[in-house]
């Protein structure tokens, strides 16, 4: 009883929130709405300082939002806000590609026509979904936003006390990490991490380019690594470009003109002329994921639980799933009035997505291992297995379904 | 109010949180009963916000109600309906049950009246409740009718039971006894005598012969590929559960 932080959690605690999550990014902010909207009290703690919410320059981040993303940005009220801002993916094509050659004639071709549920996905300039997010948060009746940084927490079978860098602390039943794949959270809670690194960085950037996209998104696997050019609005492409490490160290040391010069000759002329659009970014690729998605009166979601290799977008997708998985366990458990923060109801939320996750990752990784090769014996399994997707429509149907992230056990966040 | 809460030795304390965090570890030896949990306060919530015209989706739905368990042991139903607002007395045969359950109901700050006393005694004092919670008793109490009569005694006019409990058939012998006793281990081997489990029917006779009306019955299904219990509308050849309601004149 002499320590008094320990005092702080006895018996009968207190609690300023129901809910505290860490981190302000954008999953954070996805699971602070639903919550709010389901009676929880709801707390966002984040490190950094609210951007300036006004429409920003574009600075060249977007993200591939799934079908099934965008469902559940619907549903709590995001979509409505970026829609406008929303250049929907209507056909997707994948192909082989040799530098210096652009892409092989021979290659897949998904179209949404060939399901009923609309365009596979939406490229989303980061900037307006932060900012919706933002602007949502300030909406919310039941969230309460602090900028902090989390310095301890401490957990008992009563409760969680966050302290954060000013001296204050923050009481709560549960505490959710959104705090990225180097989660503090995590950390704190003793969780460990499995991964590896692909020794390849993904350098991304926008482009303008003269001639339209017609929403097609393009998927060159080139012997380096792949390239995807995904459809911004008006004549522009969100380009991810993954290389070895050493390429891309020397490619980012090259000035804008060489930058482009480099990039050109990678996908053909098939845009008309380039010019980049924003800054250019840059990401080692590394898998990570933790050894337990939750712990004691902790749960963790996005790339705090796993960080993936982006070769399909799937991050901020895997994320939200997370999300929409998360709220409807907790929002089944306090319907019963179960202790949301127990063990046996955070088990519920790890056994759905550990499984999902740890799948795609491995999924994504085989692929990526499978076509980041020269070897001419893979290159021609490669064009044959594509033919056999080409010519069977129900295959095909089912990886557009997959990239467009209504398969498997969707959260009801994610229906249609 | 009883004053049950207060009658903890303090120096027993450590011994009841023990024994609490093995009625509440959800891989301990109560592991069915709570991978059952779920589904059983999904029919008894439901339930309750029909008859009594709740909102689930409200804080504290079942304020003002007064719900009593029957066979409460640690409290995995007393709690979940203490926190959503209800009045609640927790009733068990075993006195060993009411200190854990008090020690766990304390930490998750949550005001309970657990007792040891059974459901006979407790209508001999007049007692009465919105709601009876009568899950997986009736087929361990030695006078299934006289039991059944206490618990109609129990409800004000309105009420609500709630029951449950396990068919009496090749089935629910494989699954209940060789499944879970003995293969499974799930339950201590000898929890359940077969012979004393009650087939619907019966159990619909020993309602209406108590002087209450049946209104609705589901089947609790356990799906061995998803390893979750669902509710079904049709198999009720294991584990079923029944509502009845007590006659208001």
């Amino acid at each position: 009883m002499d320590n008094p932080a320990r005092a702080a959690i006895l018996k009968r605690m207190t609690y300023d929130s129901d809910i505290a999550i860490v981190g302000g990014g954008l999953n954070g902010p996805a699971l602070a709405l639903p919550l709010a909207q389901a009676g929880f009290s709801v707390t966002v703690i984040d490190a950094l300082p609210a951007p300036d919410r006004h429409a920003k320059d574009f600075d060249g981040r977007a993200y591939a939002l799934a079908h099934g993303s965008m469902r559940l940005l619907d549903r709590i009220g995001i979509w409505e806000r970026i829609e406008d801002h929303a250049q929907p993916m209507l056909e997707i094509k994948v192909s082989d590609g040799h530098a210096g050659a652009g892409p092989s004639p021979l290659g897949l071709h998904f179209d949404h026509a060939e399901i009923e549920e609309g365009p596979m996905g939406y490229m989303m300039e980061d900037r307006h979904l932060r900012g919706a997010f933002l602007d949502a948060l300030d909406d919310q009746a039941g969230v309460t936003q602090i900028q902090a940084r989390v310095v301890a927490q401490e957990v008992s079978h009563t409760g969680a006390v966050l302290t954060l860098e000013d001296g204050n602390v923050h009481r709560t039943r549960l505490i959710i990490g959104c705090d990225g794949r180097a989660s503090g959270t995590a950390a704190r809670a003793g969780i460990t991490r499995t991964g590896w690194d692909y020794g390849q960085t993904a350098l991304v950037c926008a482009i303008e380019h003269e001639l339209p996209h017609h929403g097609i998104a393009h998927q060159f696997f080139m012997p380096e690594g792949p390239l995807a050019i995904l459809p911004l609005l008006g004549n522009r492409s969100s380009i991810v470009w993954s290389e070895s490490q050493e390429n891309a160290a020397a490619l980012n040391r090259l000035n804008e003109a060489g930058y482009m010069a480099a990039l050109r000759p990678r996908f053909g002329d098939f845009l008309g002329d380039i010019a980049l659009a924003g800054q250019r970014f840059s990401y080692p690729l590394a898998l990570t994921i933790a050894d337990s998605f939750i712990g004691e009166r902790l749960a963790l979601v996005g790339d705090a639980a796993h960080g993936m290799h982006p070769i399909a977008g799937q991050g901020l997708n895997a994320g939200l799933r997370d999300v929409g998985a998360l709220v409807q366990v907790l929002r089944d458990a306090n319907r019963r009035g179960e202790d949301i923060a127990s063990s046996m109801v955070l088990a519920r939320y790890q056994s759905w997505r550990r499984f999902d996750t740890a799948t795609l990752a491995m999924a994504t990784d085989l692929t990526n291992k499978l076509f980041s090769n020269d070897n001419p014996l893979l290159r021609l399994g490669r064009d044959i297995g594509m033919g056999v997707v080409n010519a069977l429509p129900a295959l095909r149907r089912s990886f557009i379904r997959e990239a467009a992230g209504l398969t498997g056990d969707l959260p009801d966040l994610m229906r249609g | 109010m009883q004053t049950a809460q207060n009658t903890v030795d303090p120096a027993e304390v450590a011994k009841f949180e023990a024994m609490a965090a093995e009625w509440w570890d959800p891989n301990g030896k109560f592991k069915p009963l709570h991978m059952l949990n779920p589904c059983r306060l999904d029919y008894i919530t439901a339930q309750i916000a029909a008859e009594f015209g709740r909102d689930l989706e409200t804080a504290r739905p079942f304020e003002g109600l007064r719900i009593l368990d029957i066979g409460c042991g640690g409290g995995l139903l007393s709690e979940p309906m203490a926190r959503l607002g209800a009045t609640v007395v927790g009733a068990d045969a075993a006195a060993g049950n009411i200190p854990v359950a008090q020690v766990h109901a304390e930490s998750s700050g949550l005001t309970i009246d657990y007792r040891n006393v059974t459901a006979e005694s407790l209508a001999d004092d007049g007692e009465e409740f919105d709601v009876v919670l009568n899950m997986e008793v009736v087929e361990h109490v030695s006078d299934p009718q006289a039991y059944t009569t206490a618990c109609r005694m129990l409800l004000k006019p309105g009420g609500l039971m709630i029951c449950s409990t396990i068919n009496r058939n090749p089935k629910s012998f494989a699954v209940a006894i060789v499944g879970a006793e003995v293969i499974m281990r799930w339950l201590p081997k000898g929890t359940h005598e077969w012979s004393k489990f009650i087939t619907p029917d019966e159990l619909y006779k020993l309602i209406e012969t108590a002087g209450l009306k049946p209104v609705d019955r589901k089947g609790f299904v356990f799906n061995p590929i998803s390893w979750k219990w669902s509710l079904s509308d049709r198999d009720l050849s294991v584990n079923y559960v029944t509502a009845s309601l007590k006659p208001t004149s």
